[in-house]
């Protein structure tokens, strides 16, 4: 399975070197399409693919993220701890106890806190700010420190993907390495049109690849591939859930970055009940994609997001079902066999 | 103006689903320019053609509204605002989907006003279950029928179908020979963050640009100072948050109103911007300015105009398309 590998993987966003490599090879070792993929990684990292399908269609554009959300070690302290600062959009809450590997050599270490003895009643009460966290890497001071790790050293979560129950898996960086998997797929098997793939940098801290990519590819049509956040979760009630998980590839109508395309979107809900395909409405204008740079570059490009439904995103360890992978390509190669007429 | 206001005020068009507004514009200043066309995001184009300088003249066509986010089984949907809409200017108020339904927001039992949020309004369409016609991702617009009140036009949307009835106007009155190129954009999804003037100003790579929006006054009970007031002419905007008006053309809009007397006011925007903000960043950048249609109770479902101002913004628009602006 392309997830278990490509979530495994550290990539924060501005270091997604390794997922990068990953992909590439993926797209030409032995599962490598006939005729070959066009593979380019441009200046800022992203890794562009162009595939060959029966059609040549309109030029599409479908993309999805690379990297995820993490820390990057601001000081070294005298005690050999390190203090972080988040990259992209973490909830202190979620950090402390958690393991973490730091920097290019990827030592372990662990998002430490003072114990529960050592705390004052107040302090009991009130969850710790990021400013009372640091890494431990097992350091006895700044020297020691310095030799395995410097600041400006990106630290990202320790997890590994397991399966649970019957069909979830367990594990990191779903948001987006999910909508990657996707992507993999599509560009391995036999496509109907021909399109562009881009595997983007930096979406976490602004969508910044995204924008330099739609800019070199030109696309008419784009479709962004994410990760979404599920909230099928106790809690949250009936009226307020956004995605489930099971129900299939979620279709975005606006977030806080973009408007879908209102024909492009309707045409992906006819291609689903059409063919009889799951999908569900992400039921939630906020949050921010890629689509919202895709769209608005260039001349504009019409735009839509299919995403796949995750739960507890920006944590070390998300849930979501594999059937709602499967489903997103099967909607995403079902869309491509309608033609694409918009 | 006043039919033509009506017309516009009234049609249905919240960012992202602007096209019906679009098809009315089209009917108007067809005939009346030499290239008319839609492009990917919506934005319909009117171009008369001359030699350059090209100027960029943007009004916006979308509106503020709401989109349905969930839909319970009794039919009952919940909301999510698309531009500024404030929740409390929604209890009690109507709104309309596109294919005509009407339904009414209001909000569940709660104590205190300032609990009025979005997750507690819904919007009921007096449906008592789930039904076809209505779906998630359906936009909405405020219902609200225009109105000659006073002399004073009340309406929805007058943000910024005003400013398209006066680009509409001066265009109809443009003499045969002009000056220089005039690219009319009517963009989409400004209230979403000025998007479709962005992508219509890079195709079009304007030597200048001008917005012609709707703009807050400063003229009502103990209102926030602002020194914009309703009849006292068509506002040159000199700032906003989202641009700075480039000098010449500042200059240029302040000369054509004295030479012409037509009345007119300086604007400063302190919060707020308008598609001047995207069309001056375009490319490598772009000398712009705003036209301004001063506006009570913006964003709200009774929006206020003047004529006169209308007046004098058509007139000042027009003399523009007919200066000399530099080379």
């Amino acid at each position: 399975m392309y997830l278990e590998l490509l979530s495994n993987l550290p990539g924060v966003s501005g270091d997604e070197g390794a997922v990068r490599r990953a992909i590439v090879d993926l797209l030409t070792g032995e599962d490598a399409p006939d005729p070959p993929l066009t593979i380019r990684t441009d200046t800022l990292g992203n890794l562009l693919v162009h595939k060959q399908g029966r059609h040549r269609g309109p030029r599409i554009m479908l993309a999805a993220h690379m990297d995820e959300v993490g820390l990057m070690v601001t000081t070294i302290k005298e005690s050999g701890q390190l203090q972080f600062k988040p990259v992209g959009g973490i909830d202190p809450r979620v950090l402390v106890s958690k393991v973490v590997k730091v920097g290019e050599q990827l030592i372990p270490g662990v998002i430490g806190s003072k114990a529960i003895h050592l705390q004052k009643r107040e302090e009991r009460k009130k969850p710790y700010t990021l400013e009372q966290l640091y890494l431990d890497i097992g350091a006895g001071g700044k020297e020691e420190a310095l030799e395995l790790v410097k600041p400006g050293d990106y630290a990202s979560f320790d997890t590994a993907l397991v399966p649970l129950g019957d069909g979830y898996v367990r594990g990191k960086a779903f948001d987006d390495r999910a909508g990657c998997a996707v992507l993999v797929e599509l560009l391995l098997m036999e496509s109907e049109l021909s399109f562009d793939a881009a595997f983007t940098v930096q979406e976490e801290v602004g969508s910044r690849g995204a924008a330099v990519a739609a800019y070199s590819l030109q696309p008419e049509l784009a479709l962004v591939i994410e990760g979404t956040m599920a909230s099928d979760t106790p809690g949250t009630a009936p009226d307020f859930t956004i995605t489930r998980l099971g129900h299939g590839p979620a279709l975005s109508f606006m977030d806080r970055s973009f408007i879908a395309d209102r024909r492009l979107w309707q045409q992906l809900i006819t291609v689903a009940e059409e063919r009889g395909l799951p999908y569900q409405h992400r039921r939630f204008a906020g949050g921010g994609t890629d689509a919202g740079a895709v769209a608005l570059s260039r001349e504009g490009v019409k735009t839509a997001v299919v995403a796949v439904p995750c739960r507890y995103i920006h944590t070390p360890h998300s849930v979501m079902k594999i059937s709602d992978l499967k489903d997103t390509v099967s909607l995403i190669k079902a869309w491509f066999e309608s033609g694409v007429r918009i | 103006m006043e039919n033509l206001l009506k017309l516009l005020t009234e049609a249905f068009g919240p960012s992202g689903e602007e096209s019906e507004v679009a098809a009315l514009i089209e009917q108007k200043i067809r005939g009346a320019v030499d290239h008319l066309y839609t492009d990917k995001l919506g934005n319909l184009v009117a171009v008369r053609q001359g030699p350059s300088p090209r100027i960029v003249i943007s009004a916006h066509m979308d509106e503020i509204g709401v989109i349905i986010t969930h839909i319970d089984d009794q039919g009952f949907a919940r909301l999510a605002p698309v531009g500024g809409v404030l929740p409390h200017q929604l209890v009690g108020q109507r709104v309309r989907l596109k294919q005509g339904r009407v339904g009414v927001v209001y909000h569940e039992k709660i104590k205190n006003l300032k609990e009025l949020d979005w997750p507690r309004l819904y919007l009921d369409l007096g449906a008592e279950k789930q039904v076809e016609e209505i779906r998630i991702g359906d936009l909405a617009v405020l219902e609200q029928p225009f109105v000659n009140a006073g002399g004073r036009f009340l309406a929805k949307a007058m943000d910024n179908r005003a400013g398209c009835a006066v680009l509409i106007e001066a265009l109809r009155r443009l003499p045969r020979e002009i000056p220089q190129e005039l690219c009319f954009v009517f963009s989409v999804q400004e209230e979403v963050g000025l998007r479709g003037a962005r992508t219509a100003a890079y195709h079009l790579k304007p030597d200048f640009g001008l917005a012609v929006d709707v703009t807050r006054v400063g003229d009502t009970p103990k209102a926030p100072l602002m020194a914009v007031a309703l009849g006292k002419g068509a506002a040159i905007k000199v700032k906003d948050s989202s641009v700075i008006t480039h000098p010449i053309v500042r200059q240029l809009m302040i000369d054509t109103a004295e030479q012409h007397n037509i009345p007119y006011q300086l604007e400063i925007l302190e919060r707020g911007g308008t598609d001047a903000g995207v069309i001056h960043l375009s490319r490598e950048g772009v000398p712009t300015g705003a036209l301004s249609i001063p506006c009570r109770y913006v964003h709200t479902p009774s929006e206020m105009v003047d004529p006169a101002d209308l007046k004098a913004a058509v007139e000042l628009l027009k003399k523009l398309c007919t200066s000399n602006w530099p080379v």
